[in-house]
């Protein structure tokens, strides 16, 4: 256990991409070929604790509260590093490497992390609101990335502060 | 201590066998062990290993090699492992670190993976040398030894050899912008390898290791 990450708090991650072309679209089928593996990569790897699906659904592809473009990825870990290791050390990396060829590069930041109390389902609001903080403000404590980490410590913190 | 100071400390053949080693195990090793692979005995590996991670090359840790703990476990056994601490020394003084962490911000927030990977293909393949081929899979891994890999050969599925590669050369920028920069590199080996028939390298990244493995395809059915 790291002294950033007691087990009384989990790590949310939301990101958002938006497509370069239609879910549907032959340009689009390598993509949608690696949806299934990859969310049975991320629900199997370590520290996985939870990810957003649409009811009835085997993912979250169909919701777009970002944009009619915009498909969003929203998950929560146990700590930093079993997040990191799952997107860019594991087959995930496949996937992020041809980012390009299926997405839009973004002018904001596309990805926020928080911590929120183990056991909390944090809502598509709240991971939008984080977003939004994170690209008016710049990283902190309450929304960051993996190049500005905060630990859980000082989010709690600032959570009080703010509440 | 300078950087300068640390990697002279290799410059003595024991010390540097020691410091090899220690980091081709890529886990912790205790003396005796350190002691019996370089044929020396434990008191002087002992005292080479603890000048090494005064240094900061090494980081020195303990742990009880017998799995048993409490009373008549004995003490703990001091151990070592490669310290992930970079050491470089340029003269005179460069700095392309920073310079690379720049180009590749730039070309992150620009969106240019595929340029990128276009250049370092071509890049890999100007590397192949005379022939346009760095041979098989044993070729291939002395080339990527010579760039600083330092590959391992593992028996794959259906005994085909597979390398990985303990040592990223791009770490800093790596962890940085990890998909822009490991998908240069895959483009790099990729360019690499080409010309060397039944040779293939892929991504699969595992923790601590190179994002890249390259692998024999001659008995694959595929």
């Amino acid at each position: 256990m790291t002294p950033d990450a007691p087990a009384s708090f989990h790590l949310a991650q939301f990101n958002v991409a938006t497509l370069r072309l239609p879910l549907d679209d032959p340009g689009m089928v390598d993509f949608v070929a690696l949806l299934d593996p990859m969310n049975a990569l991320a629900d199997g790897a370590p520290g996985f604790v939870w990810r957003l699906v649409e009811e009835g659904r085997p993912d979250a592809t169909g919701m777009r509260p970002a944009g009619a473009d915009v498909i969003i990825n929203f998950s929560v870990w146990e700590s930093r590093e079993s997040l990191w290791d799952f997107v860019y050390r594991s087959g995930h990396l496949e996937t992020m490497r041809r980012r390009r060829e299926w997405f839009h590069r973004h002018a904001d930041a596309h990805l926020v992390l928080w911590w929120i109390p183990a056991g909390h389902v944090p809502s598509v609001g709240e991971a939008m609101e984080r977003l939004a903080l994170l690209r008016s403000m710049g990283p902190s404590p309450r929304a960051f990335t993996f190049g500005s980490a905060y630990g859980a410590g000082e989010a709690a913190e600032t959570e009080t502060a703010t509440a | 201590m300078e950087d300068i100071e640390a990697v002279a400390l290799l410059q003595d053949p024991l010390r540097r066998r020691l410091y090899e080693f220690v980091a081709a195990r890529g886990r912790e090793v205790g003396r005796n062990e350190a002691a019996e692979a370089v044929g020396v005995g434990r008191t002087l590996a002992a005292f080479h290993l603890d000048k090494l991670a005064e240094a900061g090359l090494l980081e020195a840790g303990s742990r009880r090699l017998t799995g048993r703990s409490g009373p008549g476990a004995g003490r703990p056994a001091k151990v070592y492992r490669r310290s992930g601490v970079e050491r470089g020394v340029s003269v005179p003084s460069r700095d392309y670190r920073t310079a690379a962490g720049l180009l590749a911000e730039a070309a992150e927030a620009a969106g240019l993976d595929m340029e990128l990977q276009d250049a370092a293909r071509r890049r890999g393949r100007a590397l192949r040398g005379p022939g346009g081929s760095c041979g098989d899979l044993g070729g291939v891994e002395r080339v990527l030894a010579g760039r600083g890999y330092e590959p391992v050969l593992e028996v794959g599925e259906g005994g085909r050899g597979v390398l990985r590669m303990r040592n990223c050369p791009f770490h800093a920028v790596a962890e940085q912008f990890p998909p822009l920069v490991c998908g240069m590199n895959l483009a790099l080996l990729e360019g690499l390898v080409e010309g060397s028939e039944g040779v293939r390298v892929r991504m699969d990244p595992r923790p601590g290791w190179c994002c890249v493995a390259a692998e024999s395809s001659k008995d694959n059915e595929d």
